[in-house]
């Protein structure tokens, strides 16, 4: 009796394993060829479908993004997968090259961020936007580095992300850049702050970004006066870090985190009446967005990001203009960095000459070569451009927020 | 012949027969290049899982006690399985080697913090071993959280940092070194050697030793322990020697699957190994049933595949995941769906087994 249900549930998990390429199958001949791992073109099954797929039949370029669009980093993912959108969208109306974007779900993990990558490799994906959050960059970049397919992440910012990998760029400014400019910032424009650092110690980004800072800062003559970790498991809660600070006389905090425990930290700062100059990086984008967030506690607040929705410019002006109407909220830094990320690709494929017809591979090679000639202006940023080891040049602007928006300080 | 085996016997013949099959399918399947990308990237992490629910499903079927802190020693064989096999880089240039060796040291580190822990930890019993086992998987975490961890030619250079302010400089590495675990950025630039059939032959391996032990001497004391600790106890069994037995077996098992996940990502940090982790094993093992091997393969097979193959419901995908989990678990509880399958089984054998 068990043999039956055990032979069906065999046999399940079988199917449960072939639905899953399957589904897919179609188009998965197409990059089959780059991956080393499926080397053998021996089958004549797939040889036939690969004809077919190798560039899409509609004469579009397949975008792949990924991003955590579920769980705690998702205002990120969403923001930058929502700009990314927009701009696919402004590109196709144009006419001439067209565009397919599929954004997939991460969850801020390197496990998921690989399957979300296999995922759109099956789906035919030629260039990739993305992954999001460095975690998840890192070990989708290793897989698209052996496979040689394109990425330009927009926001994913340890030096790690593009470390031995020539086709992985990005769009943000890497975490030493971060802690070097935020304190190159302080000591140019508010020297002589006594300064206290609150980050995650078991986060790649907020380490990545305080051991920069601390090391700059103590080049720039600037007094770190205390230091204090938190840990994931410890996030709802800073009353002992905030009670440090305040004893040892910081009037500067330093937080190199994301939003959520960053709006944390303003609720218990205030409630205990700790009115120090709040200063974030791009991790504390975000906050004016989150939901159920007292807007009111982040006045003052001060952060380092590329992108201030209140600019002036034509370009900016229509992406917010564009963006409030479509998702009903002020985009951040990610939905700018995730809209230059597809104009970047667009500009650079044009220019090199690709076609959809391409192979992701061969679209890799040019890209490569170039990105390393282009310099693009866009909303986060004027000149940028890219150097041989991944990394953007640009200048990194700081705003205050003042009345819910951010105003250039 | 066939009719002379135990019962139990047959069952495994079976479960092992069903593995086999599964491999030689996924394999030519492989081989004709039919699987997609995203089937092909989810067999190792999927062979990691089932080990950890089989090694799992021993602490907590088999011997009957929740264990919630599994992913720690998961960890502690991923971290450790990183480093043997970055540092062996430089000794030898064979991959299967190499993955051996990660393994095998990675179960030994798991199997050793699983005895340390366990001297404390099996005095307890029932929620309060739970909840310290849920301590001590955090305590792992965390700890590994300060380890920064490099290698060169002199050898392997090792840090503590506990206050979290030191950096990878300040392990004086020499020029040719190489940092294999920095800390909170976790392991980052391993070298991915993990292969599918690695991870079956783990699976075959782990699954033998585990069944041979629940039908051994030792088995039936650590079961006898379980369905009534006083009578066990009473005739002579040493009831903390044969716990912490299933306990190390499993924290070793556990190791081992780590070792192997963790040379699949050329990242991995330690926060993956939270509660989360041993909760979603947990939810294997529980969905599979407690002390059924088989069900814990078929539950980790299929559970760790519903939510990628659910990725054309976008937004909708987790929210499905756990409806169905939820629907699952109602329905092989409610007497209906038994009454149900208790038919088929009739009409199918006759009744003529059992």
């Amino acid at each position: 009796m068990k043999k039956a249900m055990s032979l069906m549930l065999a046999l399940a998990m079988v199917l449960a394993l072939a639905a899953c390429g399957g589904s897919t199958g179609g188009t998965s001949g197409g990059t089959q060829p780059a991956a080393p791992s499926t080397g053998t073109q021996t089958s004549t099954g797939t040889q036939s479908s690969s004809g077919g797929s190798e560039g899409s039949a509609s004469g579009a370029f397949k975008f792949g993004g990924s991003g955590p669009l579920t769980g705690d980093a998702a205002i990120y993912g969403k923001a930058a997968m929502n700009g990314a959108q927009i701009a696919v969208d402004e590109i196709n109306a144009k006419g001439g090259i067209q565009i397919e974007f599929n954004p997939q779900d991460d969850e801020a993990d390197g496990e998921k961020a690989v399957n979300a990558y296999n995922n759109l490799m099956d789906w035919g994906m030629q260039v990739m936007v993305g992954p999001v959050t460095t975690g998840s960059a890192i070990a989708a970049s290793a897989v698209a580095y052996n496979d040689r397919t394109f990425c330009l992440t927009p926001s994913a910012s340890s030096t790690d992300v593009t470390a031995n990998k020539d086709n992985m760029y990005q769009l943000c400014f890497t975490d030493p850049n971060q802690g070097t400019g935020s304190a190159d910032y302080i000591a140019e424009n508010m020297p002589g702050h006594k300064i206290a650092v609150i980050y995650r110690n078991d986060d790649a980004y907020s380490q990545g970004i305080r051991d920069t800072f601390v090391k700059e800062a103590a080049a720039k003559g600037l007094t770190v006066v205390y230091e204090g970790t938190f840990t994931k498991d410890t996030q709802t809660d800073f009353s002992v870090q905030l009670g440090k600070a305040q004893s040892e006389g910081a009037d500067l905090l330093f937080l190199p985190i994301y939003y959520q425990p960053a709006s944390v930290i303003l609720a218990q700062a205030k409630s205990m009446n700790y009115a120090p100059i709040f200063f974030g990086v791009d991790g504390m984008d975000g906050i004016l967005t989150m939901e159920g967030f007292d807007t009111s506690l982040a006045e003052g607040v001060m952060l380092l990001t590329p992108f201030a929705a209140d600019a002036g410019d034509d370009l900016t002006k229509n992406f917010v203009a564009e963006y409030q109407k479509r998702f009903n909220e002020t985009p951040n830094q990610f939905a700018a960095d995730g809209y230059d990320v597809v104009y970047v690709l667009y500009n650079a494929l044009t220019e090199s000459g690709c076609t959809p017809d391409m192979s992701a591979k061969d679209i890799c090679e040019k890209l490569i070569a170039q990105i390393q000639k282009t310099s693009y202006n866009g909303l986060t940023g004027q000149d940028m451009t890219w150097s041989a080891n991944g990394e953007v040049s640009k200048m990194p602007t700081a705003v205050v927020i003042q009345n819910g928006v951010y105003v250039s300080a | 012949m066939i009719k002379n085996l135990k019962p139990h016997t047959k069952q495994n013949i079976i479960t092992f027969l069903g593995l086999a099959v599964v491999w030689i399918v996924v394999t030519v399947l492989r081989s004709q290049g039919a699987l997609g990308r995203s089937t092909l990237g989810l067999l190792v992490p999927i062979c990691c899982y089932v080990v950890m629910a089989i090694s799992l499903n021993l602490t907590v079927g088999i011997m009957g006690e929740l264990s919630l802190g599994h992913a720690g020693f998961m960890g502690i064989g991923a971290f450790t399985g990183i480093v043997v096999s970055q540092s062996l880089m430089r000794v030898t240039s064979s991959v299967p080697l190499r993955l051996l060796a990660a393994m095998l040291v990675g179960a030994l580190f798991a199997g050793i913090f699983g005895f340390l822990i366990g001297i404390p930890v099996l005095r307890l019993r029932g929620d309060y071993l739970a909840i310290v086992t849920l301590a001590f998987g955090e305590i792992i975490k965390e700890l590994i959280t300060c380890l920064l961890v490099g290698v060169d030619e002199n050898g392997l250079h090792m840090i503590f940092n506990y206050k979290g302010l030191k950096n990878v400089e300040d392990l004086n590495l020499s020029e040719a070194g190489q940092v294999i675990i920095k800390g909170a950025q976790g392991a980052t630039g391993t070298q991915t050697i993990a292969t599918f059939n690695a991870g079956m032959l783990l699976i075959f391996v782990t699954l033998f030793i585990i069944l041979h032990t629940i039908y051994s001497r030792t088995g039936r004391a650590i079961m006898a322990i379980r369905d009534n600790r006083i009578a066990a106890e009473s005739v002579g069994i040493d009831i903390t020697k044969h716990k912490m037995i299933a306990f190390v077996m499993s924290a070793a098992m556990a190791g081992s699957a780590g070792a192997l996940y963790g040379l699949n990502y050329s990242n991995l940090v330690a926060a993956k190994f939270d509660f989360n982790t041993s909760i979603l094993v947990l939810v294997f093992v529980v969905l599979g049933g407690l002390g059924n091997m088989r069900g814990s393969i078929i539950a980790a097979v299929l559970l760790y595949v519903l939510p990628e193959a659910l990725r054309g419901m976008h937004d909708y995908r987790m929210l499905i995941y756990a409806v169905i989990l939820i629907v699952v678990m109602l329905t092989t509880n409610s007497p209906a769906a038994k009454n149900f399958f208790g038919r088929f089984r009739f009409g199918k054998k006759g009744g003529a087994e059992e």
